[in-house]
């Protein structure tokens, strides 16, 4: 499997990365050499393998529905690069 | 003061032979004399000479534990209320953490002196310590060299002793391969056993947190104080946490070790190969046997991985986002241009290329193919060893294939660099505690034996590594210069 320049730009746009555009051809060959890698999981049978996702298969933990944070915005907006009134601010989304 | 062991540094307190204001001052001075190796991202001075003189007054009182203290310093990966967190990343360069991570906060509650925060690669991800944002680390031994990655700065300040013992986290293979190539002993535990709660996510069912330090009864007394079950981290597992010291001199006898044969085959350079045959010898000395094992998925463990933690880490780090904390693009011309500008300036390439591939695995289309099968494969290389630790007590084999290498030799080609995990990855994908134990030297630079054990035999391998260490003085060794 190799990929293009094109899939490259197209993955960066998925995962909202910007990438320099001088850069495009190394990440393209880099991701197809690791996809090359890959392939070779390929060869082998897991037709009736459960696919693991934790090391221990427990499932996630559940707590009883119980407040126990107290309220900590203003420590936490302290290090946000720009509020107001105790929101985060962004560029304007709706005219 | 700076060769002592941590029981050692704890009698000369109690005995008043030094306090540990001036222990924390005396390995302060080596920190600012050794800077050129580039171990710390932030020294916290201040701090530390505070936190010793409350040591003090705590070890006067007579009730104080072993690592009341003691220098140390945290992998920069763990957050630290008050003082920067960087991860090693441009992202992070402005974030002052909100609060502390549990591994810090039972830490301090030990009474151990934070002097900092050491280096890394960029969010962990990379096996030299070249990716971060900060600059490489050098090896103690040779300066020239890697010190391993991605706990590079961790396993440099202990090999060079700027700290007395260290945290580092293992997500495949960054404690145990930095702790190889430093000549230091370091402690992988198994998944769930150390709480991941402040320790900023890469891969979240890989990653580890666990303690580097000199010898293994150093690393039994930092892990007393990491290890236990945690209710802030979802997946911190509810067990009690054995005394870690008990059982360290308790005789090898009978011990079966196994040596899968797919970790001495092609790629085992030759030198390695020979200081890793001389450590098993010492243990037969010790009466324990041999028995070859084969675990043939073990090969697969690469491909695995690299579907698995960047698939992760795509998730992981769509966090950072420019919006609540760290880095901020100049004048955003919308939100997209926020998210991507700030994204594409803070990140480096090593962590663009793994969010790249992940959001590849996981996208329409490719999940099956890649993230599932990659799950099915993790499956059955977890099998492998669950079987072969049936047969046998402890896995044994070498942490890398080769000695430190250059600093720049692996960077132009990243699937290299990625190879040289090849006998700690599997460990992760299991979710199994391991150890580096330093075994010798090849061309003058350290060589790292590897044992791996069974669910929670962390008590088991620290008594294994203690036993080789009390016949062998290559963890007492310090490089030259740093003696």
């Amino acid at each position: 499997m190799t990929l293009t320049a094109d899939d490259v730009k197209k993955i960066a746009h998925l995962a909202r990365l910007g990438i320099n555009q001088q850069d495009v051809t190394s990440y393209t060959q880099d991701l197809s050499g690791m996809l090359a890698l890959m392939t070779q999981m390929g060869a082998t049978n897991t037709d009736n393998v459960l696919p693991m996702a934790h090391p221990m298969d427990q499932t996630q933990r559940l707590r009883v529905d119980e407040v126990t944070e107290s309220d900590n915005r203003a420590n936490f907006q302290v290090i946000a690069p720009q509020v107001e009134d105790g929101l985060y601010l962004v560029p304007k989304v709706i005219e | 003061m700076h060769t002592k062991s941590i029981k050692d540094l704890a009698q000369g307190m109690r005995a008043g032979e030094f306090s540990s204001v001036e222990l924390t001052q005396a390995f302060l001075a080596r920190i600012k004399q050794h800077q050129p190796l580039n171990c710390f991202v932030t020294v916290t001075e201040d701090l530390a000479l505070q936190a010793a003189k409350q040591a003090d007054a705590r070890i006067a009182t007579g009730d104080a534990s072993l690592l009341a203290g003691i220098p140390i310093a945290q992998k920069d990966i763990f957050c630290t209320q008050g003082v920067k967190t960087s991860c090693g990343s441009k992202m992070l360069d402005n974030f002052i953490a909100p609060y502390n991570a549990t591994v810090v906060e039972k830490l301090n509650a030990a009474g151990a002196v934070m002097l900092g925060k050491l280096n890394m690669d960029e969010f962990a991800m990379g096996s030299s310590n070249e990716t971060s944002y900060y600059g490489a680390v050098k090896n103690p031994w040779h300066t020239d060299c890697v010190p391993g990655g991605s706990s590079g700065g961790s396993a440099a300040a202990v090999s060079a002793r700027l700290v007395v013992c260290a945290t580092g986290t293992d997500t495949g293979g960054s404690i145990r391969q930095p702790a190889a190539h430093c000549g230091i002993t370091g402690l992988k535990p198994t998944y769930g056993r150390v709480s991941r709660y402040g320790m900023i996510a890469y891969a979240s069912s890989l990653d580890q947190g666990g303690p580097m330090a000199r010898s293994a009864e150093d690393c039994a007394i930092l892990m007393q104080a990491m290890a236990g079950f945690d209710a802030k981290d979802s997946t911190s597992v509810d067990l009690p946490v054995p005394d870690y010291r008990a059982d360290l001199n308790a005789e090898l006898k009978g011990l079966t070790i196994g040596l899968p044969k797919e970790f001495f085959g092609d790629g085992l350079s030759g030198n390695v190969a020979a200081v890793i045959e001389q450590a098993i010898k010492e243990y037969q000395k010790l009466g324990a046997t041999v028995k070859e094992v084969s675990m043939p998925n073990l090969k697969l463990a690469i491909p695995a991985y690299y579907v698995i933690a960047p698939a992760e880490c795509s998730a992981n780090l769509s966090r950072f986002d420019g919006v609540r904390f760290g880095y901020r693009c100049e004048n955003p011309q919308d939100l997209a241009d926020l998210y991507t500008r700030s994204r594409g300036e803070a990140f480096g390439k090593e962590v663009k290329r793994r969010i790249l591939m992940g959001t590849y695995a996981l996208s329409a289309g490719y999940y099956d193919a890649y993230y599932i099968k990659a799950q099915k494969i993790r499956r059955l290389i977890s099998e492998d060893f669950k079987k072969t630790l049936t047969e046998v007590d402890v896995i044994m084999g070498p942490v890398t294939p080769t000695t430190a290498f250059g600093i720049g030799e692996k960077m132009a080609n990243p699937i290299e660099m990625y190879l040289s995990d090849i006998y700690t990855i599997a460990i992760n994908l299991a979710g199994l505690p391991a150890m580096s134990i330093p075994a010798g030297f090849a061309e003058g630079k350290p060589v790292g034996l590897q044992v791996i054990g069974n669910y929670f035999k962390e008590d088991r391998l620290l008594n294994i590594a203690h036993k080789y260490q009390q016949v062998t003085d290559w963890h007492q060794r310090s490089p030259k210069g740093f003696e």
